[in-house]
Formats: C-alpha cells, structure tokens, sequence
C-alpha cells in the first residue's frame, strides 16, 4: 500500500531523513522506533506532504504522491493522528470530530458521514459523553481518543499515528494500544511511530529501527525483541572491542 | 513437495527489490558503524552507505575476498559484541588461516529457516527419518542440516563422519527416508549396501540431498541408480550458511537462491566487472540479514549462471546453475584457461562415469606438456588394448576441440593415483615466472 525508496528529507539546510527506504502493505501495522530526533515525526510529515523539502520516491496505492498536496495525499486515504494530538482546543469535542470529514462533505452524502460518527462515538463512548466539551480541558487519554477519532472521520486507507503514548499514563497508553490494535483487526492499516518500544513490539507486525535520519534494523517482533542493537540505537555503542 | 515459506519464496518479484533494498541499506548503515574494515573500505572509494540507492548501485562497492576475511581472524569481520552472539563455527583452515563465523540468535533463526526450506525444497517432510552425514563440530556442516530438520518435525539422526558401514546399519536399522552427505559419501554407501547384499525391502531410502563437492548430472544419476532414490543438489558456504543458500526444487532445474537474504551477482573472475544475466562468471554474495557477521559483496569464488525466468514449481526466486568449477582453479595453458572440471565433463560424457583424475602440467623448453592420470576403476577398466587406444583418442581429440589443448590420457592403478596425485586435481610443476 505505501511504498517508500531513499526518502531525504530536509529542513532548510538539515538533513533529517538519509535515504529511507520501507513499506507497509495492506491490513499491515508497521511500527517504527528509534530515539528523540532519529527522525520519526519528520518520516510521517513526509508521506502527508508536510515536508516541503524532499527527494525520493513516496508510492501510495501505486500513486506517486512525493511531491502532492496534503489536501491530495488526505483525499487519496491517508490520515495523520499528529505528534501531541493538535487538536483543536477551543473547540467542542464534536466540532473536532466533524472537522475531520471535512474533506468529505461536498463529495458524500451526509448519512453516510453521520453513520461514520456514530460508529465512532460506539467505539469512544467517553468522547459521546462529553460532546460538548471544550476539546482543551479533556484528559490526556481521552485527547488522544479525540484525535484518533478525527482522523478516523476522514475513512483513512492508511492511518499514521506519531507517537499515541506520549504523556499519557500507562494505564492510559494501553488502553490507546488496545484501540490500536482493534482498528487493526478491523481492516485498518497503520503506521505508528513509537519511542515505547515495548508497546510497538507487543502491537506490529514488523517493525523498523531508525537511528539519525536512517534504517538500521528491521524485522518481525520475535526477531527484534532480542536484538540488542535496539537498546545501541537508543542509548549508543556500549563497547569498543568485539569481545568486550 | 511443498514450499516451506511462500511469503518469501514466491514472493512477486517487485515486493521481492523492495524487500531486498531495504534490506540491503539497513545492512549497509550498520556495517559502516560498527565494522571497522567496511568502513575503511567505504572512506577508500569516497562512499557512504546513503548512496546506494538501488540494488543496482551495490556495484560501486568494492567485493570482499576471503584473504580478508582469514586477516580478521578472529573477531574483526563481527558487526555485534561477542556476548551477542550465541554460536561460533569455523571453515576448515587447509588452504590458509581459519575463518571464524558468529551467529547471534536471530541469525540461528535465519539459518534454520533456510535449512528448512533447503530440506523441504528435497522433498523433506516431518514423516521423514534423516540421517545426517556430515560432522557436527566447528568445521563441519551437520548442525546446519540439523536445526532446519528439526524445525520440519523430521526424525533427526546425527550420524555425523561416522564411516559408510556404520551409516549403512544405522540407516538400514532406524528406517532412514533421507541421506544427507557430500555425493561422494553418497557412492560409498552404495557400496556398502552392494557389498553387504542388501536388498532394497532392507532399506527405506527415499531420498538424498547432496552438498560440498562438484556434483555432475552423470554423477546425480549414478546415486539415483545405485542408491534408488530422489537426489538433489544444494549450495551453500560456512563464510555466510552452509546449508542454506540454494536449493533444488523437484523440477531439478537450478538452485534457488533465497534472495530475501542473500543478494547474488556474477562477476568476471579476472576483470572483476558485473556481468549480465546468463553469463557465466563467479558468484558473490551480499548477505542482507545477518547480523554478526555480515558480508558485503563477498567472492565465493564458485562459477556460475543466474536465470530469473520462472520456474514450475512456483518459487519466483533466481535460480543458480550447478556450480561448475571454482574460479582458484582456473588453469591456463599456452594462454587458453579452463577448468579441470571440464575435462572431467568430457569424461562422463565419453565414458558414461566420472572418473577420479588429475591433470598434471609441466613444461619441457617452451613447450607445455599436459598429461592426465586416470584411476582405473570398475567402470574405467580395459582388458583390450584397442578399445582402451580407441576411447583414449576419442577423448584427447575431443579435450582437443573444445579447450584446444593437447593433452595425453594415462590410465593409473588406485594405489600409484593416490601416491602420485596426493588427492589433488591439478599439479603443475611449471616454475612460476
């Protein structure tokens, strides 16, 4: 479904991303970790079109969208539940989940988006408790339940998650992991990036390291859970010798 | 016979580069870090690893040769901390220092992995009894045949080098389905079975896979026949998995390599450029999984072809022809160069049987003078001098026509073979200029 190859990234003159290359196919959830500042977030602003500074080659349903529009790439089937939520704050719980089928209202009937709603308040039911409440003042994990819900508005083939634990209490976070992992069962296909690399393992199906702007490992939970590699990635090389 | 792992063994063909240059750029990235010769090796030609951004590409690294890897001994050629790695095995250090190979826990996976699917590709089935006939130390290949078998749910039988009577009753005894040797351990327990009398009600082979020699169709056919079984042939290396690089199918036409873990190309032994598909040209190999001891483009020094086109029994992965010689053996005579295996080919095609022979080459002035020992054998012995005079002709006039050289065929009994020849293949007592 999403198809990746020597993806570089830059802000200015920065270079984030140094020749990424993954997939993700259909009914997949792929994670990818790695530390604060490998690159994660920039990878996801990149399929979304956020990027304005990007070469490579991004592959969405055979589509070349490297260089679309975000509006285009949400069109197509992408959506982004961003890094610290962003929802938006001043506005009721509704209001942000309507908001996220904005694409969709001059193109499909009404019923349908209302159904879509309705579907998602079953599956979030404090959000439906609380839809007329300022988006601001909810809690973290009932915040991260409105932004996934918003991105879900907009029937995303492709859903890209930036980081759904950070802040949020243990307890919380696996309860955003539970939900994850029912959108995957339920046909979704997921990009989530994660610094909780636990979590990632425990919900993926495969899984890539990144490390400074590349890719430095990847394969199946089972194979990485082992890896040490991981834990060199995050916290730097622990030797200098082979044999130490 | 089935396919062990579909997914990857017959996996579309554009899903399969994918898989393999991402593969291949995580290698890269980390064998840059943390080996200190590949980084070396970059900084010489001016390259970092983000450039290579095709499989393509992978061609303006320098190869990797096994001198390298015998200045490494032991731990330099490693990409992780030995206390990463959970197994340690060695090639046999007869032409040169010993190599030694690490495998941390996902590599054992891997290796496994391909050990199953090289034993499945054989027709290997968890019904089977397999009886392993390769040793199971540091230098052998047993255990690599072991933990694939295993992991198929076949009966194990570690039979290891014990010698060909004992494999025979071991074999006759415990019902073994499946051989697993180098085809010449394969001829000999022929033997045995012929000498002890045994009929084929007393024994249950089904089938063998034969690795670690030249291994000739003439050959093949000679253990179907003897043996009474399915043979298949297999390829691989200790320096990167032995077994576990190629494998036979049923159809028996080439050996798939198991390209979502190693990449393949053909080289030119002498120029050293990449040559195109269906050329024949030495293979090397650049490992895209391995995590202790990866290899970058490294020289097996094995010749032979690639062929991408699809095989029948569904597998989409490049097939490898039969190796048909190694590029160290490569003899040049009055500036003609070949392999002692083509003799060797011009033999069983003449005679119907390999023979065992060794070309042995001096010069007398400025003249090269080639002469090649044959080792009477049951199938190579004339009572009649003239039909031995007239086959003796037939194959100098054909070594004549395909390799332009002019050689003189010898018949020697076993016991002057051995003492003349010492096992080797080649002896040439030209001084070296």
């Amino acid at each position: 479904m999403l198809i990746i190859r020597n993806l570089r990234s830059y802000y200015g003159r920065m270079q984030a991303l140094k020749g990424v290359s993954l997939h993700v196919e259909e009914g997949e959830i792929v994670a990818l970790i790695g530390a604060n500042g490998a690159g994660k977030t920039t990878l996801l602003n990149s399929i979304v079109g956020l990027v304005p500074s990007l070469t490579g080659q991004i592959l969405f349903l055979n589509a070349d969208i490297t260089h679309q529009s975000p509006q285009e790439i949400i069109r197509m089937g992408v959506s982004l539940v961003p890094e610290g939520r962003q929802l938006f704050a001043p506005l009721t719980v509704m209001e942000n989940l309507t908001l996220g089928a904005y694409q969709r209202y001059r193109r499909e009937k009404k019923s349908k988006i209302k159904s879509d709603l309705d579907t998602i308040l079953e599956r979030f039911p404090i959000l439906k408790e609380r839809g007329s409440q300022v988006a601001g003042t909810l809690s973290g994990g009932e915040q991260q339940m409105l932004a996934v819900g918003r991105a879900l508005m907009s029937r995303p083939k492709l859903l890209l998650l930036d980081e759904p634990s950070m802040g949020l209490a243990p307890l919380v976070a696996a309860q955003i992991f539970q939900i994850i992992s029912e959108l995957h069962q339920q046909g979704t296909t997921i990009l989530l990036v994660e610094q909780n690399t636990g979590a990632a393992f425990k919900v993926s199906n495969r899984t890539y390291v990144i490390e400074t702007g590349r890719v430095v490992l990847q394969g199946t939970p089972e194979e990485l859970v082992h890896n040490r590699e991981i834990k060199r990635a995050y916290l730097g090389r622990e030797y200098k010798k082979v044999w130490e | 016979m089935s396919i062990w792992n579909p997914h990857f063994e017959c996996m579309v063909k554009d899903e399969l580069k994918q898989l393999e240059l991402e593969r291949l750029q995580a290698t890269l990235n980390r064998v840059y870090r943390s080996v200190a010769f590949y980084r070396k090796l970059f900084d010489q030609v001016g390259l970092v690893p983000d450039e290579i951004n095709s499989l393509e590409e992978l061609a303006r690294i320098p190869f990797t040769g096994k001198t390298t890897l015998r200045q490494s001994y032991p731990y330099e050629m490693f990409a992780v901390p030995l206390r990463d790695v959970v197994r340690l095995q060695c090639t046999s250090g007869t032409t040169g220092e010993p190599i030694v190979v690490g495998y941390t826990r996902n590599d054992l996976v891997h290796w496994t992995e391909v050990g199953a699917r090289v034993l499945c590709a054989g027709g290997v089935t968890k019904d089977d009894v397999v009886q392993i006939c390769f040793d199971y130390s540091l230098f052998g290949g047993g255990l690599g045949f072991h933990y694939g078998a295993e992991l198929i749910g076949a009966s194990v039988i570690p039979g290891s080098n014990l010698d060909p009577a004992r494999q025979v009753v071991i074999a006759r005894d415990y019902r073994t389905t499946t051989l697993i040797a180098t085809p010449g351990f394969g001829l000999r327990v022929a033997a045995v079975i012929r000498e002890k009398g045994l009929s084929p009600a007393d024994i249950y082979l089904r089938r063998g896979l034969f690795t670690g020699e030249p291994f000739s169709e003439v050959t093949r056919k000679q253990i179907e026949d003897e043996l009474n079984i399915k043979a298949t042939d297999n390829y691989g290396l200790s320096e990167i998995a032995w077994p576990g690089v190629a494998a036979e199918c049923e159809k028996k036409k080439g050996l798939h390599i198991f390209e979502d873990q190693f990449i393949p190309e053909i080289i030119d032994p002498q120029t050293e450029e990449v040559l195109p598909l269906g050329k024949k040209g030495e293979l090397v190999l650049t490992t895209i999984a391995k995590e202790a001891f990866p290899l970058i483009r490294y020289r097996t020094g094995d010749i032979t072809v690639l062929d991408v086109s699809p095989c029948e029994c569904g597998r989409t992965l490049v097939r490898m022809r039969k190796v048909s010689g190694r590029t160290d053996e490569m003899v040049t005579i009055n500036g003609v160069s070949f392999f002692p295996s083509q003799i060797g080919h011009i033999f069983s095609e003449i005679l119907g049987v390999e023979p065992r022979s060794c070309l042995v080459i001096d010069r007398r002035g400025d003249q090269e003078i080639v002469k090649i020992l044959v080792q009477v054998s049951e199938e190579i012995f004339f009572d009649e001098m003239k039909k031995f005079q007239n086959l003796k002709s037939r194959v100098e006039r054909e070594i004549y026509r395909d390799l332009g050289i002019s050689a003189e065929v010898k018949l020697v009994e076993p016991d002057s073979f051995a003492r003349e020849t010492e096992g080797k293949r080649v002896i040439d007592k030209r001084e070296r200029s």
